[in-house]
């Protein structure tokens, strides 16, 4: 058997890859962030565009979930009305730690045009938003951008910092 | 909210003074101008006892005392044809007349007439409800209440239909403040995390055209984003926007804006 001397740790050089931990978990929760399916108004329907073939979110490793407790990431798309803030809430909590939250859309955002009093004025009432998505509705391509900032800021988290509880809203 | 204020410069032509549009009202027509309609205010009358009866836009409308409101529904169903119930909902006149205006909306699918029954709702008066007669009266008895609070009686399944079933007030009666009373503004706060946590959360922000330079809760600038609530008085970095981080992984080709080209034509 041949004795070949190897490097081991120059780069390109060997089947190992030297990296910290941080960025190996990164790696995998920014490339598989499972949102869940939640639609509430006319932003579902620009979501499930981005879902689809055109747009094709499942390149980004992002696969649609049908349970809160599966999912890592709720994307609120539409009108949050007061009526139904509780169950959002609730959606919320039973999600598994790390989750994202992304308010799509001027309605979640604000209240947008439903200056009501039936309406939630911004979904930050309820649960601690992470990404802010302007737009009514917004378009595909801004919801992917959504997500890739989403990521962007996932990479930069750290998983050895003891774990920093969430703002309540 | 801002002020509203006229744009009387913008063009020279008048806007509409008045702050709420009054609708002009259609002609009344006696009910004998219509052969059909004839017929059944005659067949009606000798039942039910009608105080006023008229044409307008084609629907024979007609008041009725509020406690005879059943029987002229199962009189029309079953001796005039009128078999469908096709709306009902009630008018706010508790400024001018102290109580509620209800109306019936009823279509002949033979005769292919509308008939309209009003009734007048003093406040705090019974109304019997028309489910035994109209079953499609079941959601709409539950929205008029839940609209408007009155009491309606020998309903199957009386509560509110759009609103929770703990909302204080009836939000479409004149009086009820499009943004919500105290109660409204703070419902979701109050119910999710208790009433402790309304000085955490705040008040409603309502002005959707607020906007504060400095606000780094709310806002942020595109190009010089900072974390959340820092202070930005002094100025803040410049963060470039890009899709990629700076150390990204080796695999990932780092784009070069210069050596991009766009393209000038479709291809």
């Amino acid at each position: 058997m041949a004795q070949h001397k190897v490097n081991y740790l120059q780069d390109g050089g060997a089947p190992i890859k030297l990296t910290t931990i941080d960025k190996l978990v990164n790696f995998g929760r920014s490339n598989s962030i499972w949102p869940m399916t939640y639609g509430l108004a006319c932003c579902a329907i620009e979501m499930m565009a981005t879902g689809g073939s055109r747009y094709d979110f499942d390149r980004f490793g992002t696969i649609f979930r049908a349970s809160p407790r599966q999912s890592d990431c709720i994307i609120i798309a539409g009108t949050l009305t007061k009526k139904h803030a509780e169950f959002m809430r609730r959606l919320y909590d039973q999600m598994p730690d790390p989750k994202w939250v992304i308010s799509m859309g001027s309605c979640a955002n604000t209240g947008g045009m439903f200056n009501t009093y039936a309406t939630v004025q911004g979904a930050d009432r309820i649960v601690p938003v992470d990404i802010y998505l302007p737009g009514c509705a917004p378009r595909p391509e801004t919801l992917q951008y959504a997500l890739m900032t989403l990521q962007k800021k996932i990479r930069k988290e750290s998983i050895f910092r003891a774990h920093k509880k969430k703002r309540l809203i | 909210m801002r002020q509203y204020k006229p744009k009387d410069d913008v063009q020279k032509k008048s806007y509409f003074s008045d702050r709420f549009y009054v609708t002009p009202s259609l002609p009344r027509l006696d009910p004998n101008e219509d052969e059909q309609f004839a017929k059944d205010y005659e067949q009606f009358s000798s039942k039910i006892k009608v105080k006023e009866a008229f044409i307008e836009h084609t629907h024979l409308v007609m008041y009725i005392d509020k406690n005879a409101v059943v029987d002229a529904m199962t009189c029309l169903r079953d001796e005039l044809e009128y078999d469908m119930l096709m709306e009902l909902s009630a008018i706010d006149y508790l400024a001018q007349r102290d109580g509620f205006e209800i109306f019936y909306e009823m279509l002949s699918i033979s005769k292919h007439k509308r008939i309209r029954i009003k009734c007048f709702l003093p406040k705090n008066e019974e109304l019997e409800s028309v489910t035994s007669v109209f079953k499609s009266a079941n959601w709409s008895e539950r929205e008029m209440y839940d609209m408007f609070g009155m009491k309606i009686v020998n309903h199957p399944n009386m509560k509110r239909i759009l609103m929770p079933d703990d909302w204080y007030d009836h939000p479409l009666k004149k009086t009820y403040p499009l943004h919500g009373d105290e109660a409204a503004s703070w419902y979701e706060v109050d119910k999710i995390f208790g009433k402790e946590a309304r000085d955490i959360i705040g008040p409603e922000q309502r002005d959707s055209s607020a906007i504060d330079r400095y606000d780094t809760q709310r806002f942020a600038r595109l190009g010089h984003e900072v974390p959340f609530d820092t202070d930005i008085t002094e100025g803040e970095p410049d963060t470039p926007i890009s899709y990629q981080e700076e150390d990204s992984t080796k695999i990932m080709k780092k784009l070069n804006p210069d050596e991009s080209v766009a393209l000038k034509r479709r291809r």
